[in-house]
């Protein structure tokens, strides 16, 4: 069932959006590197920004009240989120030295901790929080008009179409826990050549982390309260900051000849 | 070794990341929890460092930060509220993107002025010189950004959490500075305990804003 305003582009965006989600989830390396085709940081930012596009544009699209509000909401979030995610890519590229997924896992392993690592998780595990519409900034079981972003968007669909939003949903929130995984936790991925323990290895590995990631983001949405959406951007302006503060002692680093900031 | 060297950075990193938590937090009652748990990092960051020189005077000041600042300050604190009833919320002269901006500046400002001041220095003391001044500076920023007397004494207790960290990344620092430092939070907690209860009695409020008609020279 489709509504009467709906055009043509209400109908294609399910699909747009699913195969952009789908397309971003085989640039992140699960159990294996290196990826038969290159697995770009920032071709998976824009990959991911295309479908949040194009979701937002059939938000608009349908005329009502919601899918506009949602919208609104989620460019919002977005235009928040990015500069911050962005941030995070910088202070990975110069401290992996490329953009490219499995090379910089191969790179971020070999290295020791840094301070500027730590700050660069924890602004990616915000954004990610924001980017996939968990608590504390939009609830995706919630259909309460005063809250929800990402569900009054997509509240006008119904069926496949409804069922292929949600699927790649999902899929975002695994794109995110593999890259976390991938980059911050990159032990247990198999290097060629690949042996059949190795690969086993490696996918037991990946189950293992997604499990702790899932716990952990449970976790978190059980301690914490959904907040308004007014303070949402203090909320990201916090990531920003993180990044930042990361990129800022990258910088020092060099001033103090350090490994380890 | 680079590990542990490694690990002492990052600790002296979580110590500026609560400072900023700091800074963001406007809930009363969270903004005690991440101070205990910057107390609680201080403690790590100093007994670790206690390890690295080999200065087992060093435990007794990791064991100071421990006990009264993770558990007594907050601990009193807790009570001074519940006894006081005052509300959760924390009244800011500056909104969050502006005091995270401020924030930023300082941090800046304090890497910029440890790296001209001290090229002669060993990298690890210098970079520990640079987070403990940065989360000095960040603590006087809760202070100014503040209204709230309980939030300000917050504020005064993380600065000083800088200073000792400060104090545990020099070597040959003598253990009498830690414990008088230690003496001087205390009854400084004491001073700004009488202090609150008293403006708390006169204004029915710890608004510090509620002082300003009342200064002598305005006007």
């Amino acid at each position: 069932m489709l509504a009467e305003t709906a055009s043509p582009l209400f109908r294609a965006a399910p699909y747009g959006v699913f195969a952009a989600n789908a397309l971003a989830a085989l640039l992140v390396p699960t159990f294996a590197t290196p990826l038969p085709f290159g697995g770009d940081l920032i071709t998976l930012v824009g990959l991911l920004g295309l479908g949040r596009f194009l979701l937002a544009l059939a938000g608009l699209d349908v005329g009502t009240a919601f899918g506009g509000i949602g919208a609104s909401r989620e460019v919002m979030i977005a235009a928040l989120a990015e500069p911050a995610l962005l941030l995070v890519v910088f202070i990975l590229a110069s401290l992996g030295g490329s953009t490219d997924i499995p090379a910089l896992a191969a790179s971020l392993g070999a290295g020791g901790l840094r301070v500027s690592l730590g700050f660069a998780l924890l602004a990616l595990a915000m954004v990610a929080l924001a980017e996939c519409g968990r608590i504390p900034i939009d609830n995706p079981a919630t259909h309460l008009e005063l809250t929800m972003v990402h569900e009054a968007m997509v509240l006008e669909y119904g069926g496949r179409h409804l069922a292929l939003i949600e699927w790649a949903a999902a899929l975002k929130l695994l794109v995110y826990f593999t890259l976390i995984a991938a980059l911050f936790v990159p032990w247990g991925l198999a290097t060629p050549p690949w042996t059949a323990p190795a690969l086993l290895f490696g996918a037991i590995a990946v189950l293992g982390k997604i499990t702790i990631g899932a716990a952990l983001l449970a976790l978190v949405e059980t301690s914490l309260a959904k907040m308004r959406v007014f303070r949402v951007p203090d909320f990201l302006a916090v990531a920003l900051m993180l990044g930042a503060l990361g990129v800022l002692l990258l910088f020092f680093a060099q001033v103090f000849a350090s490994e380890g900031l | 070794m680079a590990f542990a060297l490694d690990l002492d950075r990052l600790l002296a990193g979580g110590l500026l990341l609560m400072s900023f938590l700091l800074l963001y937090q406007d809930r009363l009652g969270s903004l005690i929890d991440l101070f205990a748990f910057q107390a609680l990092l201080l403690a790590l960051a100093v007994s670790w460092q206690a390890h690295l020189q080999d200065a087992p005077h060093l435990l007794i000041a990791a064991s100071l930060a421990l006990i009264v600042k993770s558990l007594i300050i907050p601990g009193a604190l807790r009570r001074i509220i519940a006894r006081l009833g005052i509300r959760n919320e924390i009244e800011t002269a500056l909104s969050v993107p502006q005091s995270l901006l401020l924030g930023l500046a300082l941090t800046a400002l304090a890497l910029i002025t440890t790296a001209r001041l001290t090229p002669a220095a060993a990298a690890l003391a210098r970079e520990d010189v640079a987070f403990a001044l940065a989360v000095v500076l960040l603590g006087l920023l809760i202070m100014v950004g503040r209204r709230n007397a309980i939030a300000q004494v917050v504020g005064f207790m993380s600065l000083e959490n800088g200073l000792v960290l400060a104090a545990s990344g020099a070597r040959g620092m003598p253990l009498v500075v830690e414990i008088s430092t230690a003496l001087a939070v205390l009854i400084s907690l004491i001073v700004t305990g009488v202090f609150i209860f008293r403006i708390r009695e006169r204004f029915d409020t710890v608004d510090v804003a509620a002082l300003e008609p009342h200064q002598g020279e305005r006007g």
